[in-house]
């Protein structure tokens, strides 16, 4: 595409397209390709690229659509997304995919499979039991073991056996799909008025809706647009944002945050995305196990995952301090039980690190943002007004020092 | 009648001496040396824990003992004091408010701190929370993941028994020893896993009695009690065994008597409905709730909650030849380990096995894995075998979301619609 | 003797009362927003179903007269506004008296004097006012309830009045308003027709000739009869209206039902459960009836009938008022109108504003700050009832949706932008076939199951389906 802006333009109704048009598309050009929808948080896409086919997320309608059915699945006490998600597929939104995933991260998405099996969507319904042990042959076996039975199921469908070029080729993709996002990320973090967190997280998001290839063009075309210096440097703070790893904040919320004084200079809205903190060793002869290895051992932190010997809180400090930022914004959807359980022990990190936090909950489709927006902004100007911006602290501190 | 009086009393009093051994055990855990295990009920591993000689605590049946004693309310509002959300789980918000407030178990003396965490990850996402925050409440506590997996396919593969027996392998049992500083013995196991088979039976039996009209006990309610040795640790020993054995022997003699459950409040005086209900009880309120049963004359002749510490309907039993195969497969076996569609068999079984004249849910606001899912198979459920069904909505020790009014509005409207239908077939047959 | 059953059902906003014949027909309904105490309001509710009753006994002897004339039905009607008229001016003068007693043990000297003064104002200005609304059938789309009638004219006059005795006039009404609200009064029913009768006839004599056009009365050519020969007509029924006045209506048998059942005087087995009467009700009136709605006060109803009328499932949202009857009350108060207001007020919208949530606590606030944003109030009003549409509809799905056919019932059914909404959801979520059916009774439908059940005695004889 031949700017930003026409970039964005896409990417937001690509990223928002929960009749999956372009993915539909996608597979009915070549029989033998296969559509996969996945849950959040993460899934190797990998292997669905190296069996001709693509893995879509699906996230949740958000505020987009009106839930008419969805709420006779559920009690008022469980979080929004999974009722978005059924009325997806009562409406026909998910008929022509041939596979779902339900990777594990609680009970509401592993009971969502059970519906998804009850109502008979899709060939195959398979829920992916991340395994919560991390030794190569304990764990290890375990979670091969499942990504074989995923395998099994996309073979029995177009009759593809995956060959190591392939997985290693699709690996390849996604390193490099991974390796942008992170760039621009930096880039985000060291001039954040070029570009907002909404439009780029439009932009990630696309990455869900259609093929690698064409998102790792996107993503080198937006870096390459944003060496230009636009937009003008405001008076912001810089923060995280960290709990909205599943349910997906509305497009509202974000926006509520950025006007309310805050950079975000990260989040975890996008988390499968960037699941790996390296690359995934590429060219091997057992590229599924290269994936199962990083998997294990090179995998971000997250509510998701068991982390008494890798706590999550020194991690998200690290995470704060290496993006510079100012404070973190928990945001949890309402009745979450993963991020919400986790927040007394993060902030409690936080705190033993002098790193300021506020709190709030949301839903997906929440309409109303003026509480959040006077919270976010006594938070902003309190730091503001009352404490150095740690990053120019810390600018002012390494200089002095020639780090 | 004073005999039967007598034989009734006894199973209770075996129970309660083996809780109150128990708990002497624990409270002068520190000084004999005797090391004690947190662990879960749903896929607790008792007999392991026996076979290392360790205690076992389960910080769910100290969350329960809290709320039927009324001290929940305050555990819980001073664990989201202390930063917890309304939303989240009440029983681990129960647990670490208990914890605040100095862990003073039933008994009134204090709970001895964990030397192991055995975080048996079995059937709920939020356990593996409950013990991650437990980690940072207890420094340097030793912990030990068993993650039990999902039967997603309705079925176990040997692949996740693989993982599991690997799991208890290198990891389990290497913590245990540690901890406990003895040897891992496999024939101890077995031993032990010999006398989890004769409970297992012996239970099964019971449950099966509500076959009878009139049902001799209620499976829900007194079900509760009835679980407790199988699933707070006594699981693999002798006294449990002798306790099923005397507590089937009470049964027996009821149904050959023709006699119905007893309850708090005496007999009930006529079996007017024969319920299966799924979801776990209140325990705030439990006697009160019971009451609302059993003054209607209903009985639950089958629940799902009484088999979240395992389900044994379809023939599964503890093998002492495979001594860790079967603690795998006895976990994945747990109420909440199964699909919907195991769980949507499983209840179908006890609705046409126990002849039942309706299905109740008692939906729990703090547990996603029973409650996600619940009004699906409810459809389902009603569609299928055309039984009336309910739906009330409580929460586990939360007593803010107990509402007695409301609960007992629903429950009469359900129990007059079952009531109407009732008269409605009776005219129908004698039409016919 | 004919024999006359009743159903009584104590909600949460309103207590209704229903009495029917053996042949299952409404003969009386009687509904009271008091509220205090159970008790009274079952009482008051039973007593206004008995009046009713015997002017509705009464048309249909006077229809089966050889020399029956419409305009006598006309008539009958007029003596029974006069007479509610009577009934409201005795409430009111208890309120006089109260609201002197308030503000003498609240107030002293001068002040005391001042209000004192104004309350006598207050009264003797909206006396009339009021009597001629009863009289010329004017109350109409408002709100019949004691309260809402004299709240509304007290408010008037206060703002007419120094600024400074706002506050002390309105605490005075608020203290003085629910003891008379609650009062029980008996009226003796022959005396107070009569005296009904003496009022129309007043009026009738009062009447100047009026033009066609003139819209201070409802001028038809009954009336207009009337006015020449109100004395022929007062005289040919009154042996009609004195034999009714006595009847002895004999109740035979009595069901209770609605939230506040436990504590009615009536046998356990008289007791039902307001979602079977309502179903129950429901299906009498529309025997094709198979998924009930009831939005009610503080509660929704999600109900699913055989073809016998009895329930098969049912749901409730009954945890939270959101997007119920108190609701819209708040709603209504918010922007000061009435509440049978809101729906033809809705009905003007160009489009339906986005509301985000139902929840009453935040009602007002909501509300006040889409006006702020340059919303209109019939927008923001379409936007609401939407969004209580979209909420009973979610409370359908769970109770397993919507059979053929469906019948709405509920205070809340009244009105008429929320029978729009839904009856769109509905035809777009469940076909165009669906038959939608709506009763202008639909308030009592609880209280005419009862009284059914009551009929019926259900253990002894079934309905036949």
């Amino acid at each position: 595409m031949n700017s930003l802006d026409e970039i964005i333009q896409y990417s937001k109704q690509a990223a928002f397209d929960l009749n999956f048009a372009s993915a539909k598309k996608w597979r009915s050009e070549d029989p033998s390709r296969i559509l996969l929808g996945f849950l959040p948080v993460y899934f190797p896409r990998e292997i669905a690229h190296a069996a001709n086919g693509l893995a879509v997320g699906i996230m949740g309608a958000g505020d987009r659509l009106q839930i008419i059915k969805g709420d006779a699945y559920y009690q008022s006490y469980i979080c929004h997304m999974p009722r978005g998600v059924i009325e997806m597929a009562l409406n026909g939104n998910l008929d022509e995919f041939d596979g779902f995933i339900f990777p594990s991260i609680c009970d509401v998405i592993r009971n969502l499979s059970g519906m998804f099996q009850l109502l008979g969507k899709g060939k195959f319904v398979k829920y992916l039991d991340f395994p919560q042990n991390f030794s190569s042959h304990i764990g290890g076996e375990f979670y091969h073991n499942e990504l074989h039975q995923v395998i099994d199921q996309m073979h029995k469908i177009n009759g593809i056996k995956i060959r190591p070029e392939q997985l290693n080729k699709a690996i390849q993709l996604y390193n490099k799909n991974r390796n942008l996002i992170v760039q621009i990320c930096d880039l985000k973090q060291e001039f954040p008025w070029r570009i907002t967190t909404e439009d780029f997280y439009y932009i990630l998001r696309t990455g869900l809706f259609i093929p690698v290839e064409q998102h790792n063009q996107i993503l080198e075309d937006t870096f390459r647009f944003l060496q230009e210096d636009i937009g003008e440097p405001m008076d912001n703070i810089k923060v995280v944002v960290s709990g909205a790893f599943c349910e997906q904040p509305p497009i509202g919320l974000i926006k509520t945050i950025e006007m309310a004084g805050c950079y975000i200079v990260d989040d975890d809205f996008m988390l499968g995305s960037r699941w790996m903190e390296e690359n995934v060793e590429e060219n091997t002869d057992d590229p599924l196990k290269a994936l199962v290895e990083a998997y294990l051992n090179k995998s971000t932190f997250s509510s998701t995952i068991y982390d008494v010997d890798n706590p999550k809180g020194k991690r998200l400090v690290q995470q704060v301090k290496k993006r510079n930022a100012d404070g973190i914004i928990f945001a949890a959807p309402s009745f979450c039980d993963p991020a919400l359980l986790d927040r007394p022990t993060l902030q409690k990190a936080c705190d033993e690190a002098g790193i300021r936090h506020i709190n709030f909950q949301y839903h997906e489709n929440i309409g109303q943002f003026k509480v959040i927006k006077e919270q976010v902004g006594a938070f902003s100007d309190s730091i503001k007004l009352w404490e150095e911006p740690v990053a120019e602290v810390r600018n002012l501190s390494e200089k002095n020092t020639n780090i | 009648m004073p005999d039967k009086q007598v034989a009734k009393e006894q199973s209770m009093i075996l129970q309660k001496n083996m809780l109150a051994r128990l708990f002497k055990e624990l409270s002068t855990a520190k000084g004999t040396g005797k090391k004690v295990v947190y662990t879960f009920v749903p896929g607790n591993l008792s007999e392991l824990i026996l076979a290392f000689d360790m205690l076992p605590v389960y910080p769910e049946i100290n969350a329960l003992q809290s709320g039927m004693r009324k001290k929940s309310r305050d555990f819980i509002r001073d664990a989201e004091k202390a930063g917890h959300s309304e939303d989240v789980c009440t029983y681990v918000k129960c647990d670490i408010g208990m914890m605040l407030n100095g862990n003073i178990g039933p008994t009134g003396e204090k709970l001895p701190d964990p030397d192991l965490l055995l975080l048996s990850y079995t059937g709920c996402f939020t356990f593996m929370k409950w013990f991650e925050n437990l980690e940072r409440l207890y420094p340097g506590v030793q912990v030990a993941m068993l993650h039990t997996p999902y039967q997603e396919g309705g079925k176990i593969t040997p692949e996740m028994v693989q993982y599991m027996v690997k799991q208890l392998k290198e990891e389990v049992i290497p913590k245990m020893e540690k901890v406990s500083g003895k040897k891992f013995d496999q024939t101890k196991l077995a031993e032990i896993l010999e006398n989890s088979r004769k409970s297992q039976d012996l239970i099964t039996q019971i449950f099966d009695s509500t076959k009878n009209k009139p049902s001799p006990i209620d499976a829900y309610f007194a079900g509760v009690y009835y679980i407790g040795p199988i699933n707070v640790g006594f699981r693999g020993t002798v006294e449990a065994v002798e306790y099923y054995q005397e507590l089937y022997n009470e049964v027996q003699n009821r149904v050959e008597k023709g006699l119905g459950p007893v309850t708090p409040e005496g007999e009930i005086e006529e079996e007017r409905f024969r319920l299966v209900v799924e979801g776990p009880p209140n325990w705030t309120h439990f006697r009160e709730f019971w009451s609302l049963f059993y003054n209607m004359g209903a009985v639950i002749v089958a629940s799902s909650y009484t088999k979240v510490g395992g389900v044994y309907d379809w023939g599964f039993r503890h093998n002492p030849q495979k001594p860790l195969e079967s603690l795998a497969e006895y976990c994945m076996n747990c109420y909440t380990n199964l699909n919907l569609t195991q769980r949507i068999d499983l209840l179908e079984k006890c609705i046409k096995d126990y002849q039942a004249d309706g299905f109740l849910i008692n939906s729990i606001k703090s547990c996603n894995s029973f409650s996600a899912g619940q009004l699906f198979m409810m459809r389902i459920l009603e569609d299928k075998l055309g039984i009336p069904v309910g739906f009330i909505e409580s929460d586990l020790v939360d007593p803010r979301y107990f509402s007695y009014s409301n609960i007992k509005n629903r429950l009469d409207s359900f129990f007059q619609m079952l009531d109407q239908r009732k008269i409605i077939q009776k005219q129908q047959e004698i039409a016919t | 003797m004919k024999k006359y059953y009743l159903g009584v059902d104590l909600g949460s906003t309103t207590s209704k009362a229903v009495i029917i014949n053996e042949q299952d027909e409404i003969i009386g309904r009687g509904i009271t927003n008091t509220r205090a105490n159970y008790e009274v309001a079952a009482e008051i509710a039973r007593l206004e179903s008995i009046y009713n009753a015997r002017f509705s006994l009464l048309k249909r002897k006077i229809e089966q007269e050889k020399d029956f004339e419409s305009l006598y039905k006309k008539y009958i009607e007029y003596i029974e506004d006069a007479f509610q008229y009577l009934q409201f001016k005795t409430r009111l003068d208890m309120l006089h008296v109260q609201l002197q007693k308030t503000a003498k043990q609240a107030f002293a000297g001068e002040i005391q004097k001042k209000i004192t003064d104004y309350i006598d104002t207050i009264v003797k200005n909206i006396s009339p006012l009021i009597r001629q609304e009863f009289l010329d059938g004017d109350l109409g789309a408002k709100s019949q309830f004691f309260r809402d009638i004299v709240s509304e004219k007290y408010h008037e006059e206060v703002a007419e009045f120094d600024k400074d005795y706002f506050e002390p006039l309105m605490v005075t009404f608020d203290k003085s308003i629910t003891p008379v609200e609650n009062e029980l009064v008996k009226h003796n029913f022959k005396e107070l027709v009569h005296q009904a009768m003496g009022l129309l006839n007043e009026k009738y004599a009062d009447m100047p000739d009026s033009t066609p056009g003139n819209k201070s009365f409802h001028f038809d050519a009954e009336l207009n009869l009337l006015k020449g020969n109100y004395k022929k007509v007062s005289e040919s029924l009154r042996e009609h209206i004195d034999q009714i006045a006595e009847l002895d209506i004999h109740i035979s048998n009595m069901t209770g039902t609605g939230y506040g059942r436990a504590l009615l005087p009536f046998p356990e087995d008289c007791i039902k459960s307001e979602i079977l009467c309502h179903a129950f009700g429901a299906h009498a009136l529309f025997p094709n009836t198979r998924t009930v709605l009831d939005i009610g006060g503080q509660d929704t109803k999600a109900i699913q009938v055989d073809k016998y009328g009895l329930v098969t499932s049912f749901h409730m949202n009954d945890r939270c008022a959101a997007g119920c009857g108190r609701y819209l009350g708040y709603i209504a108060d918010e922007l000061s109108i009435s509440l049978n207001e809101l729906g033809p007020l809705a009905l003007e919208a160009q489009k339906e504003v986005n509301i985000c949530s139902t929840c009453t606590v935040f009602a007002g606030a909501e509300l006040r700050e889409l006006l702020n944003l340059g919303e209109k109030r019939e927008d923001i009003l379409a936007g609401l009832h939407k969004a209580i549409v979209m909420r009973a509809l979610s409370l359908l799905a769970r109770s397993g949706g919507v059979h053929n056919e469906f019948t709405f019932t509920g205070g809340v059914a009244r009105n008429q932008a929320a029978l729009k909404y839904l009856t769109e959801m509905i035809r777009q979520n469940y076909g165009n076939d669906l038959t939608i059916n709506m009763h202008p009774d639909s308030i009592f439908m609880g209280s005419l199951g009862a009284a059914m059940f009551a009929r019926r005695n259900i253990e002894v004889d079934l309905p036949q389906a």
